[in-house]
């Protein structure tokens, strides 16, 4: 292709999305005029019906908690294929690899940064019905403290925390006890999801009743696949930064 | 529209033009990262604090961990295999 062509491509190309685009931008609302119902509805329904003060995770837990249990179990196939990608590397090729920081005072604020971290995961995934927050934050924050300990001390010690032996087990019992909190509610009688246990205090870490339990389990999930494609991509790195790659990807 | 709601569309505008613009893949990554950030105050600003909080987790640690990592993996075939 001449590099003409390409050009009257691009043009035809990009004077069709401009197109669209300033056609789509003409028609919108005006900037802070939200005309959509379903938002207004769901913040003035989720205290008195769910007794949930954040009204973004009693949709994502509650309301569309069957949507959530897709996107949860995209994470864990996505986890799965990085887990299976990089194969090849056993985590006993890099057990010997030493790898570490040689700097008191950065080891020193790396952990102190990394139990900060874990214990805001725990405060993000607690009070997620209570304030911005909630399973899936949490999960992320509590998978990035192992991430400090790789960063700031030695890969050594990231293996033995985050070891796949604990990260995997955690990524399935979290994705398949969404699923099973979900089929729960047949027990009783109820549709998938369906509450099964009282809404509790608006406000409270215990409030917004059986979804509490889905933000819990999904926390475990998020943080169980991030622990895993962390460890992977991590392990496969050190393998190829010190030569120990069986097989050179053509 | 408040002044502040400008100037973080404004970052961002301009923190997606450097990450384009960029051409050492490092550099990018890391220009990246702060594009990330600046996504993260217009959030903010824009009363979303919830999508924030992911967006601070996955652009500030994971989606660099991830990419760093992919290309000291490339560099490191490159270097075994010279052209």
């Amino acid at each position: 292709m001449t590099r003409s062509m390409r050009i009257g491509l691009f043009l035809a190309g990009a004077a069709g999305v401009g197109f669209l685009l300033v056609w789509g931008v003409l028609d919108l609302p005006t900037f802070g005029h939200y005309a959509g119902p379903y938002g207004d509805i769901v913040s003035k329904l989720t205290e008195p019906q769910r007794h949930i003060a954040n009204a973004v995770t009693a949709i994502v837990f509650d309301y569309r908690g069957f949507d959530t249990m897709g996107e949860e179990l995209i994470l864990f196939s996505a986890a799965s294929a990085v887990a299976m990608l990089f194969r090849e590397t056993r985590e006993a090729d890099t057990k010997d690899i030493v790898d570490a920081v040689r700097a008191d005072a950065v080891n020193g604020l790396g952990v102190l940064a990394a139990i900060v971290t874990l214990l805001l995961a725990f405060d993000v995934v607690a009070h997620g019905f209570v304030t911005p927050g909630g399973g899936f934050q949490g999960g992320v924050v509590f998978a990035a403290a192992f991430v400090f300990v790789y960063f700031t001390c030695e890969y050594h010690a990231y293996l033995r925390l985050a070891t796949t032996k604990f990260a995997e087990p955690l990524e399935s019992f979290g994705a398949g006890s969404f699923v099973g909190l979900g089929m729960i509610a047949f027990a009783f009688g109820l549709a998938f999801m369906g509450n099964f246990i009282d809404y509790g205090v608006t406000g409270r870490i215990r409030s917004g009743g059986s979804a509490a339990l889905v933000n819990w389990s999904s926390a475990l999930a998020v943080a169980g696949g991030f622990m895993v494609i962390f460890s992977e991509y991590l392990k496969d790195n050190m393998a190829a930064r010190y030569g120990r790659t069986k097989k050179v990807v053509q | 529209m408040i002044p502040l709601q400008s100037v973080a569309i404004l970052f961002v505008a301009l923190g997606a033009l450097c990450v384009v613009l960029a051409r050492d893949l490092v550099r990018q990554a890391l220009l990246l990262s702060i594009y990330g950030f600046s996504l993260v105050v217009l959030f903010v600003v824009f009363q979303a604090p919830d999508v924030a909080l992911s967006a601070l987790v996955v652009s500030g640690i994971a989606y660099p961990v991830v990419l760093v990592g992919a290309i000291a993996r490339v560099a490191a075939i490159r270097k075994r295999r010279p052209r």
